[in-house]
C-alpha cells in the first residue's frame, strides 16, 4: 500500500492547498465577484477580484468542494494575484491542468476547471456555454 | 416455486462479479443476471420482430412475450387487470404521463400538490412544471432530523384538501421507508388523487397495489435487475380511461381518419411508437429471478447486510450516517466523513474497484435541507455481500490515511 506521500493523485501539495487553502475568504466592496456550482455535485466555487489599473491586485475565493476543486481553485488564485488582466484571460484548461500536475478521469474534470469558470464568466463574461464547447 | 436464498449462489448468475468490482450503487441501478441478458438475446436471435403487427409466427411469438411481462407485473404488484399495466421507460416517464395526461386535466387554479423534501428530482420537476402551467401550488412535508417524514405536518397539509398527494415509498437519498399505507390512506380520505414513487420499493420490499391503495405507482425495471429503458405506470383503470394519451402515432389509435382519431383500448392508449420490447422481455426475466426468490426473502436479506453496513460504518471515527435507524430503511446509506468530501472518497474507493455513489441523488432539495452538497452514500441489493462492505470500510480507511 503506497504511504500519502507519494499518493499519485492525492499528491501532498494538493492536499496541502487543500487544508490550507491560499486566499480563501471574501473582499470587501470587491470590483468583480462571481460565483459557478458543478451542477454534477452542488459544489460552489465565487471568486472576488479588486482590480487596479488592469492588474490583478488582490483576489479571493469561497465555497466548497472536493480536494480538486478546492486545490485547484487555490493554485489558481496564486497565479491570478499581481497579474495584468490581458494575461489572466489567456489562462487557459492547459494550464490549470498542468499546475495541479495529475492525470484527471473524465469524472472528475469539471472539479478541476470549475474556478478557472468562475474566472472565465466572471472576469470575462466569456458564456459558459462557450466553456463547455471548448473542452 | 421459491429458490432458498444464498447469495455465493445468486452471485454465480451476474457475470459482472468476474470483475471483481464491489457494487454498493444498486439504488442507482442494479446489476443483471444472465437470465435477464438471455431473454433478451433469445429474443434478438430467434423472434426479433415488431409486435402487435405482423402476421408471421415469430411476431407472434414476440408480441407474446412483450404482452407476457405485462401479466408478470401485474401479478408482482398484485394489479387487478393488465390494463392498469403501463409499459414506459422508467419512473420518470410514468410521473411526466401523469403530470401530463391527468395533471393538465385535473390540476386548476389555485388547487394545490402536497409532495415531500425526501422526493427524487423526478417526481418534483414534472409538478413544478404541472403547477407552474396551472396556477396551482406546491407544499412540501419536512423531515425531522432522523429524515423520516413529519407526519403531523402532512395530516395538516390534508386537511387543506390537496388535489393530488405524491410521495416516494421509499427515499433514494436516505433509504428511508415512508408508512406508505397509512399516508395513501389518510390522502385518500382527504379526497386527494395519490401517486407513489416506486422506484425505490418495488424493487426491495415490493407493492400490493390493491392493498396499499394508491391511484398511481410508477418504477423502474433497470433497479430490479431489468435493463434500461423499461419500466411501469401502473394506474387505477378508471383513471387511466378519463386520461387523454400522453405520446400519440402509431400503435396507440383504433382508426385515424384525416377528420380525427379514435384511441386505442387500455392499456396501449398509452403505447405510442415501437416499444422497448427486448428490454420489456427482460424485465419479464428480472420480475421471475425475484419471484423464485420471494420479496420477504430480497427484504430480509438487505435488511441483514444493510444492518452489518450501519455497525461497520458506525464505527469509523468522524463518521456520520445520515436517515433512520437499519430497522426503518431500505438497502441504502448515506453519509460523510469528517474532512473528505464525498467524491474524493468515491475516487479512493473506485481505487480499490469499490463503486460508491457521491453527490446529491438528484435530491438537491433534501442535501439543502440536510444542509450538505452532497453526501457519499452505498446501495445494497440481492447479490451484496458482507466483503463488499469490509472493502468500502477499507477505503474509508484509506481516504482517512491519505487526508489525514
Amino acid at each position: 500500500m503506497s504511504s500519502a506521500a507519494d499518493d499519485q493523485f492525492y499528491r501532498e501539495y494538493i492536499l496541502d492547498h487543500y487544508k490550507n487553502p491560499r486566499n480563501f475568504g471574501r473582499l470587501e466592496n470587491p470590483d468583480i465577484s462571481h460565483e459557478e456550482d458543478n451542477p454534477l455535485c452542488g459544489d460552489v466555487i465565487g471568486m472576488d477580484f479588486r482590480v487596479k489599473e488592469g492588474v490583478i491586485e488582490d483576489v479571493r475565493f469561497h465555497g466548497r468542494g472536493c480536494a480538486i476543486s478546492q486545490a485547484s481553485a487555490s493554485l489558481l488564485t496564486e497565479r491570478l494575484k499581481g497579474l495584468p488582466l490581458e494575461d489572466a484571460k489567456k489562462i487557459n484548461k492547459a494550464d490549470v491542468l498542468g499546475e495541479l500536475g495529475i492525470d484527471i478521469s473524465p469524472a472528475r474534470i469539471k472539479c478541476a476547471l470549475l474556478s478557472l469558470k468562475v474566472l472565465k464568466v466572471g472576469a470575462y463574461g466569456l458564456a459558459g456555454d462557450a466553456m463547455d464547447e471548448e473542452e | 416455486m421459491i429458490k432458498t436464498f444464498d447469495v455465493t449462489t445468486i452471485r454465480k448468475d451476474f457475470p459482472i462479479f468476474q470483475t471483481g468490482i464491489a457494487y454498493l450503487d444498486s439504488a442507482n441501478t442494479s446489476q443483471r443476471p444472465h437470465q435477464v441478458t438471455g431473454a433478451m438475446m433469445e429474443y434478438f436471435e430467434k423472434f426479433n420482430s415488431n409486435i402487435h403487427r405482423a402476421a408471421y409466427r415469430i411476431a407472434e411469438e414476440a408480441t407474446e412475450r412483450y404482452e407476457g411481462t405485462r401479466e408478470k407485473v401485474r401479478d408482482f404488484i398484485n394489479a387487478t387487470s393488465t390494463k392498469e399495466i403501463i409499459y414506459t421507460r422508467g419512473t420518470t416517464e410514468a410521473i411526466n404521463l401523469v403530470a401530463y395526461s391527468w395533471g393538465r386535466k385535473n390540476i386548476k387554479q389555485g388547487d394545490m400538490i402536497v409532495l415531500t423534501v425526501l422526493e427524487h428530482h423526478s417526481n418534483i420537476v414534472p409538478w413544478q412544471i404541472l403547477a407552474a402551467e396551472r396556477g396551482a401550488t406546491i407544499e412540501y412535508v419536512d423531515i425531522d432530523e432522523r429524515g423520516e417524514l413529519l407526519q403531523d405536518q402532512f395530516r395538516a397539509l390534508l386537511e387543506r384538501s390537496p388535489k393530488l398527494v405524491a410521495f416516494g415509498q421509499v427515499s433514494n437519498a436516505l433509504g428511508t421507508i415512508n408508512p406508505a399505507m397509512e399516508m395513501v390512506a389518510a390522502a385518500k380520505a382527504a379526497g386527494a388523487t395519490v401517486l407513489v414513487d416506486g422506484a425505490q420499493g418495488a424493487p426491495h420490499q415490493g407493492v400490493d397495489v390493491r392493498a396499499l391503495g394508491c391511484d398511481f405507482y410508477a418504477f423502474s425495471g433497470h433497479k430490479m435487475l431489468g435493463p434500461t429503458g423499461a419500466g411501469i405506470l401502473y394506474g387505477r383503470r378508471e383513471l387511466l380511461e378519463a386520461m387523454d394519451p400522453f405520446m400519440s402515432g402509431g400503435d396507440m389509435i383504433k382508426t385515424v381518419r384525416l377528420e380525427g382519431t379514435t384511441y386505442h383500448d387500455l392499456p396501449w392508449k398509452f403505447e405510442a411508437g415501437t416499444q422497448a420490447i427486448a428490454e420489456v422481455i427482460g424485465l419479464g426475466a428480472a420480475i421471475d429471478y425475484l419471484s423464485e426468490l420471494g420479496m420477504e426473502a430480497v427484504r430480509s436479506h438487505e435488511r441483514e447486510i444493510t444492518e452489518y453496513a450501519y455497525e461497520a460504518l458506525s464505527e469509523i471515527e468522524g463518521l456520520t450516517v445520515y436517515g433512520p435507524p437499519p430497522s426503518r430503511r431500505a438497502g441504502v446509506i448515506s453519509f460523510a466523513v469528517e474532512g473528505i468530501h464525498p467524491h474524493d472518497l468515491a475516487t479512493i474507493a473506485d481505487r480499490d474497484q469499490v463503486c460508491l455513489r457521491a453527490g446529491h441523488h438528484c435530491a438537491m432539495p433534501l442535501m439543502t435541507r440536510l444542509g450538505v452538497a452532497a453526501t457519499a452514500r452505498a446501495s445494497f441489493y440481492i447479490y451484496s455481500q458482507k466483503d463488499e462492505v469490509d472493502r468500502l470500510v477499507g477505503s474509508i480507511k484509506e481516504a482517512q490515511r491519505i487526508f489525514k
